[in-house]
């Protein structure tokens, strides 16, 4: 059934929006959208350190991923600088040293482009199968993790007073980070994860009236935008990585020309203003 | 008086013993020492950066201490309203749901704190929405509705009106007495709080004095940390009177004269206060000695009976 590189192509995006869109949620609510660009630029040292070593290219990049956004932890405890300037650091380090790594290795042919860009339309049955086998691992996690994930992003102080385990959550999140990572490079590309991570999940904001209502919307959303933007990939011959963020896109103006959804309708005092 | 008692053969639920926490060099407090039984209310209080929040998160495993030792309960069940809590507005969040935000609860048990904090009509708003006073309630809400062995509350009527705020600190008796849950509750409201505790810890980097709300507006520590202004005002908002009683025990008359003692006809009710002044549900705390002669009701007297105010 898979044998049309179209149809792999359409059951492996999906199944990677599928996943991205509650992981998404948690990015945008955590404000860490350079966070996500950080490890995943961070995946193109993971990409040179796999080919100058022949490792297992997904592990690989899952372990820098992660390594990053450990180190980054540590530089953060340490406060000597702001998170901001950390991330441009390490975002644009670890991109650039993977450039030049791979600039060295003139004995291996490398699409890079591909690596940057993501190239849909050349996955493998055996990618389908690697992005459906970790998004419902990372499903079952986010799921499994979910009060603890979300009281530790509303305030992790209240989440460790009242027993759960707001340090833990965040390491979980991240190593959720670092695999889907792993496993959408060859799909959206290194430079376009973070946008099928955060763009959904904005769209999701104005129609939801929960968290959970969100996470399921940013799913469905990211499927459409997937599902659209490999349609205009193919009819208008663009690139398949940047036609599926131009769809989310679309679908993201879109909800902005809707009415908003009044969450504070019965209260006639609401505001835009946060609570102080 | 005499420094309360009452429940020493009860183990505490929490006990802090010689505590420090110390943050990149510098002890932020130090020599903590302080318990917490069933039913006591705790009442921090100090200025700025006096220790006061640290000493609460140490109190609930929030921070580790890096000296001395914290003591909890096993199991103990923790109910915490934060200084600073701020919900992205990103994060699509009713009250309702924020309810359940630790553990989940039935709609019976949110309901009823909801009902007693007085925002039920809010149960569906986005808590993006509300007020400041009206999101101190939703916190205090999710707090009780768990039916916490401890409830700690950091500054919980910050933002809240005046009315508000009696009818905070009333239900925050209410739930005392009903639910039998120790609180330890951060303030620097000081002639509200004075009214309800148990046990002031006044805090400044360390424990600068302690005892029943009398005790320590009259101690020399309390007043030198304060300013004398705080003990007048202290008994501005404790006596509507047309004299005050100072900390040292002599009386401020209306005309300026101080005596050391009240005068025979004395007594007079005034119904003036000063301005900035407040009542609120307090007993009378009588900054005098024992021995004082004016003639008022100086006997524990809650300001309104229970039940009556959670319209407010």
């Amino acid at each position: 059934m898979l044998d049309d590189f179209f149809l792999r192509a359409l059951v492996a995006g999906v199944g990677l929006a599928l996943t991205t869109g509650p992981l998404g949620c948690f990015v945008v609510w955590r404000r860490m959208a350079y966070f996500g660009d950080t490890m995943a630029h961070s995946a193109l040292l993971g990409v040179a350190l796999s080919l100058l070593m022949s490792f297992n290219l997904l592990l690989s990049v899952f372990a820098v991923a992660a390594t990053v956004s450990i180190l980054l932890l540590l530089l953060q405890k340490r406060g000597t600088l702001s998170t901001d300037a950390l991330l441009g650091i390490l975002s644009h380090a670890t991109l650039a040293i993977g450039l030049v790594i791979v600039s060295f290795m003139t004995w291996v042919r490398i699409d890079l482009v591909g690596f940057l860009f993501g190239d849909i339309l050349a996955v493998s049955r055996a990618d389908v199968d690697l992005v459906w086998g970790g998004g419902i691992l990372v499903l079952f996690a986010i799921v499994w993790m979910w009060r603890p994930l979300i009281a530790s992003t509303v305030n992790p102080e209240l989440a460790e007073a009242e027993g759960l385990q707001p340090e833990r959550a965040r390491l979980a999140f991240m190593l959720l980070m670092a695999l889907v990572i792993a496993i959408s490079m060859k799909i959206v590309g290194i430079l376009l994860i973070t946008s099928l991570l955060i763009i959904p999940a904005a769209t999701a904001r104005r129609f939801s009236t929960s968290p959970e209502v969100m996470a399921v919307l940013a799913s469905l959303i990211g499927a459409l935008a997937v599902i659209g933007g490999l349609f205009g990939s193919l009819k208008f011959d663009t690139p398949s990585g940047p036609s599926i963020v131009v769809a989310a896109l679309g679908l993201f103006i879109l909800s902005l020309l809707t009415r908003p959804r009044t969450g504070g309708a019965e209260h006639p005092a609401a505001s835009q203003k946060g609570p102080a | 008086m005499m420094l309360q008692t009452p429940t020493k053969t009860i183990p505490p639920l929490v006990s802090l013993a010689g505590v420090g926490v110390r943050r990149q060099g510098r002890w932020l407090v130090r020599g903590v020492e302080f318990s917490i039984a069933p039913g006591e209310i705790v009442t921090l209080i100090g200025p700025n950066g006096s220790g006061k929040s640290t000493t609460a998160k140490a109190a609930i495993g929030v921070l580790k201490a890096d000296e001395g030792r914290v003591e909890r309960k096993a199991g103990l069940k923790v109910g915490y309203v934060p200084q600073k809590l701020a919900v992205d507005w990103t994060m699509p969040l009713t009250v309702d749901r924020l309810m359940t935000l630790t553990a989940p609860l039935k709609g019976a048990e949110i309901d009823a704190a909801l009902e007693a904090t007085g925002i039920r009509h809010l149960a569906r708003a986005e808590v993006q929405h509300l007020s400041g006073g009206e999101f101190q309630r939703a916190l205090l809400a999710r707090a009780i509705a768990r039916k916490p062995d401890l409830l700690v509350l950091d500054e919980p009527v910050q933002g809240v009106d005046f009315s508000g705020e009696i009818a905070l600190y009333d239900l925050i008796k209410t739930i005392r007495n009903t639910t039998g849950c120790g609180i330890l509750l951060i303030s620097h409201d000081l002639h509200v709080v004075m009214a309800e505790t148990d046990t002031v810890i006044c805090l400044n980097g360390h424990v600068c004095c302690r005892g029943t709300p009398e005790t320590v507006s009259q101690s020399p520590e309390y007043l030198r940390l304060f300013g004398a202004r705080a003990g007048q005002t202290l008994a501005f908002y404790n006596h509507h009177h047309d004299h005050t009683h100072l900390p040292d025990g002599r009386v401020l008359h209306a005309d300026g004269s101080i005596t050391s003692d009240c005068r025979p006809d004395d007594g007079h009710h005034g119904d003036i206060l000063p301005s900035g002044g407040k009542a609120g549900p307090m007993r009378i705390v009588h900054t005098s000695g024992p021995n004082c002669a004016c003639g008022h009701d100086h006997g524990p007297a809650p300001a309104a009976s229970e039940g009556e105010r959670r319209d407010a």
